[in-house]
């Protein structure tokens, strides 16, 4: 079986041109040095993974350009430095320190190996607030994308003030979250609040009670701000996307007898896939990482009710002091978005064939 | 030819403005005696206490106009992200030449290890130990690190407390009268407390306010209940590994917590209020009862005026033992070891807390000086809260720390406790199971 891995691998590499081949190399030491740094901690090592990366880069654009004209290349290569500074360079330094126990103070750091990662495994918490992250983007997926679809698809009609409601609908996602966060956590005030006070207004005083601090409510209530909150972002690709679809299409579809459900099922959701695709990827990013709001809101608390990821990795490096710890976790969950953010592409484009 | 006798012209009186200002420059002499050697030096200081900016910047102009030395007082705030500037910074080694440091021990113990913070202990100990004994001893332990220390830090003293503070309780004057309770008579134990909060729900006043959100508040009260019910020592032990929280004892601290909620005696949405909301819900006599720091004389003066409130201890629940308080160094300044001017902030801080400076700022800032010979211009508010100084300890001069992931679920659970989601003996169970786990993984 591995035989014949390395048979293609080997013929895969046989048959590329030149370039590929340097590219491919370069990248397969890159990835063979970081698999040692897994479980052997050397500086040599370390420069030499970022290196590799960085010259990879740097050779890709170089035999793109070259071609064409050698100042192009010089043009290019201030981005490149950057990219490679403040993007490769973190990355490395991050999976560096996953494999450390570290305070984030001392000079000293001890090489852990694998035992941060397994560690996650291990940390209930941790997974519930993935979990918490996964109900927030569940409602986002369904009732922020929902709400944003509908208010495109009415604003993408010949409406009286178009313009007006899509500047209305952007406001929210402008807002700083700090602030709409302490806006919400007085209208859900168990006392004072407005939510409260209008239930008393129609009768339903039952119903009242401290939103935020009831573990059955709380974390329902951030995904729901979350979602208001974020609405807007998605509301405008929506609409751009509507936008794209030519008229025509819709003219055809009712000349051949369709109704608005058949118009809508058969022209506007195939050509919105692409559109639908790339809100999805992003409600799933944004909700996955929503951080501030429930800082502002709850606090991650009542108990562990709305931790999500990023008050799990801040309270282990600033609560703990274990900043090895909280890297592995940040890079777990890195992992996790990227899987997720796969799947959804792949399932798109098998939605698209079919 | 006039060309040249203007040149002359120009260079003779280049000559007499320069030896008449050296004559002026001299003339100024004995007062000015050490400017050359200071002026000019700059000094920088990170701080994030938003209430003493304006306090900050007068006292570095009155430095500056003594010394010759301008002294910078950087704001970062809030806390948190001033606390991530600093590690920041100290990652970078780019520290300023004085800074505060928010944390745990073991957080002032890694900065010191890392050569971050210089040792004071020989500013101190000069002439007899004349800085020394000026301030409070208990500010001063915050700061210092004793032989044997569990850190293994050099001992010594390491930073200089320019306030004190400690955490008690404050109680509405004006709600207790209108629930016929004697404004002149807090309760004193548990018992006394529990009838207190049902006269003052039966009046519809809510009781005990606190910002329970922030857990370290929370832990607060709990370890001083602990320490109550059981004493210092026994806290320890259970730090140590060698006493479990299902221990009777802590079943009880952590009962207390659910008798409060059972009873409806804590504020509507606690678990989740932040202590600047629970100010805020005190200030506007919303709660007849708030846990809070000796900060807050200063905070509820801002938001209530006229607010008429007294300070009290949390009540006993165990009258044989004393009731200890969380308090000392309110907020202290670190000199960074490696700054060029470490003399001179290691001067200004003496310049800082003395009395002069001291009485300055805690008229302006209503806070408790660090100074111990600072008195007359305390308010009485003030006054009684530092009346609560002997009762005084604090985490960062206990012998042994708790491991921060049992601090975490200690205070997360009596979170779930007052939702209704957990029993006392469940999170004791819970806790000596987590506890056996961390100190297995120490070893």
């Amino acid at each position: 079986m591995i035989a014949e891995k390395i048979k293609q691998f080997y013929n895969l590499m046989h048959n590329a041109t030149p370039k590929q081949k340097v590219i491919g190399t370069v990248l397969f030491l890159a990835a063979l040095e970081t698999f040692f740094l897994l479980f052997h901690d050397s500086a040599v090592f370390w420069v030499l993974a970022y290196g590799s990366v960085t010259l990879a880069l740097l050779f890709l654009v170089l035999a793109n350009l070259i071609k064409k004209s050698l100042s192009a290349f010089f043009f290019v290569v201030p981005a490149l430095l950057i990219f490679s500074i403040f993007y490769i360079y973190p990355f490395f330094k991050v999976l560096q320190l996953s494999h450390h126990a570290w305070d984030g103070i001392s000079p000293k750091m001890t090489f852990v190996g694998l035992s941060n990662f397994f560690e996650i495994m291990k940390d209930r918490i941790w997974w519930v607030s993935m979990g918490n992250a996964g109900y927030i983007t569940l409602i986002a997926l369904t009732f922020q994308n929902a709400l944003a679809l509908a208010l495109a698809l009415a604003c993408d009609r010949q409406i009286r003030a178009k313009n007006f409601y899509r500047v209305i609908f952007f406001i929210p996602p402008v807002l700083s979250e700090v602030v709409v966060g302490l806006i919400w956590r007085w209208i859900y005030d168990g006392d004072y609040g407005f939510l409260n006070y209008t239930l008393g207004l129609l009768g339903l005083q039952h119903l009242a009670h401290n939103w935020l601090s009831d573990p059955n409510t709380a974390l329902t209530c951030v995904a729901i701000i979350h979602s208001w909150k974020g609405f807007g972002w998605g509301f405008m690709i929506l609409l751009a996307g509507l936008q794209t679809i030519p008229k025509e299409l819709y003219e055809a579809a009712k000349v051949d007898g369709a109704n608005v459900w058949q118009s809508f099922k058969n022209v506007t959701i195939p050509l919105m896939i692409p559109v639908f695709v790339l809100v999805m990827i992003l409600t799933i990013l944004g909700s996955m990482q929503a951080f501030v709001l429930i800082l502002s809101m709850t606090g991650g608390g009542p108990g562990y009710h709305t931790e999500v990821p990023v008050t799990r990795i801040l309270a282990s490096m600033q609560g703990s002091s274990m900043f090895g710890y909280a890297c592995a976790q940040g890079l777990t969950f890195g992992v996790i978005l990227m899987m997720v953010s796969f799947a959804q592409m792949g399932i798109s484009r098998k939605l698209k064939q079919a | 030819m006039m060309n040249r006798l203007g040149i002359f012209k120009k260079t003779l009186s280049s000559l007499s403005l320069f030896l008449l200002s050296t004559v002026f420059m001299s003339g100024c002499g004995t007062q000015g005696a050490q400017r050359p050697q200071t002026a000019g030096k700059k000094i920088v200081v990170w701080h994030w206490m938003t209430d003493r900016e304006e306090a900050f910047q007068e006292l570095a102009k009155r430095y500056e106009a003594k010394t010759g030395i301008k002294v910078v007082f950087e704001l970062y705030a809030p806390s948190d992200a001033y606390s991530q500037k600093v590690r920041a910074a100290a990652q970078a080694r780019a520290l300023p030449d004085i800074f505060g440091l928010l944390g745990e021990k073991r957080d002032f113990a890694a900065f010191i290890k890392a050569g971050h913070v210089a040792n004071l202990t020989g500013a101190m100990e000069e002439q007899g130990g004349a800085w020394k004994n000026l301030l409070y001893e208990k500010a001063l332990a915050v700061n210092e690190f004793r032989t044997d220390n569990p850190y293994g830090v050099e001992a010594g003293i390491y930073g200089v407390p320019i306030d004190v503070m400690n955490i008690q309780m404050v109680y509405n004057k004006k709600l207790f009268q209108k629930a016929g309770l004697d404004p002149a008579r807090p309760p004193k134990d548990w018992a006394e407390f529990v009838a207190d909060c049902q006269k003052l729900k039966e009046a519809g006043t809510q009781g005990l306010v606190s910002g329970w959100g922030e857990i370290w508040m929370i832990d607060c009260l709990a370890s001083n209940f602990a320490f109550n019910i059981m004493g210092p020592d026994k806290v320890f032990a259970t730090i140590r590994g060698e006493v479990p929280y299902t221990d009777p004892d802590w079943v009880k601290v952590f009962s207390l917590f659910k008798e409060m909620a059972d009873r409806g005696m804590l504020a509507s949405g606690i678990v989740t209020m932040v202590n600047k909301t629970a100010e805020q819900n005190f200030a506007n006599e919303r709660s007849a009862f708030a846990f809070n720091g000796s900060w807050c004389v200063n905070v509820y003066h801002g938001m209530n005026p006229s607010l008429d409130y007294g300070v009290m201890l949390p009540p006993k629940v165990n009258l044989k033992n004393p009731m200890y308080i969380w308090g000392g160094a309110g907020s202290s300044l670190l000199v960074n070891d490696r700054s060029a001017v470490k003399e001179e902030a290691v001067t200004f801080l003496k310049w800082l807390t003395a009395t002069e400076q001291q009485a300055y700022l805690s008229e302006t800032t209503r806070n408790l000086p660090s100074n111990r010979k600072v008195s007359g211009s305390i308010p009485e508010i003030l006054a009684d809260f530092s009346k609560g100084m002997d009762n005084v300890t604090h985490p960062n001069i206990w012998p042994v720390n708790e491991l921060p992931k049992v601090i975490e679920r200690f205070d997360k659970g009596i979170q779930s406790i007052i939702i209704g989601e957990k029993t006392p003996e469940g999170l004791a169970e819970e806790l000596a199971k987590l506890k056996a786990e961390e100190m297995a993984k120490q070893k």
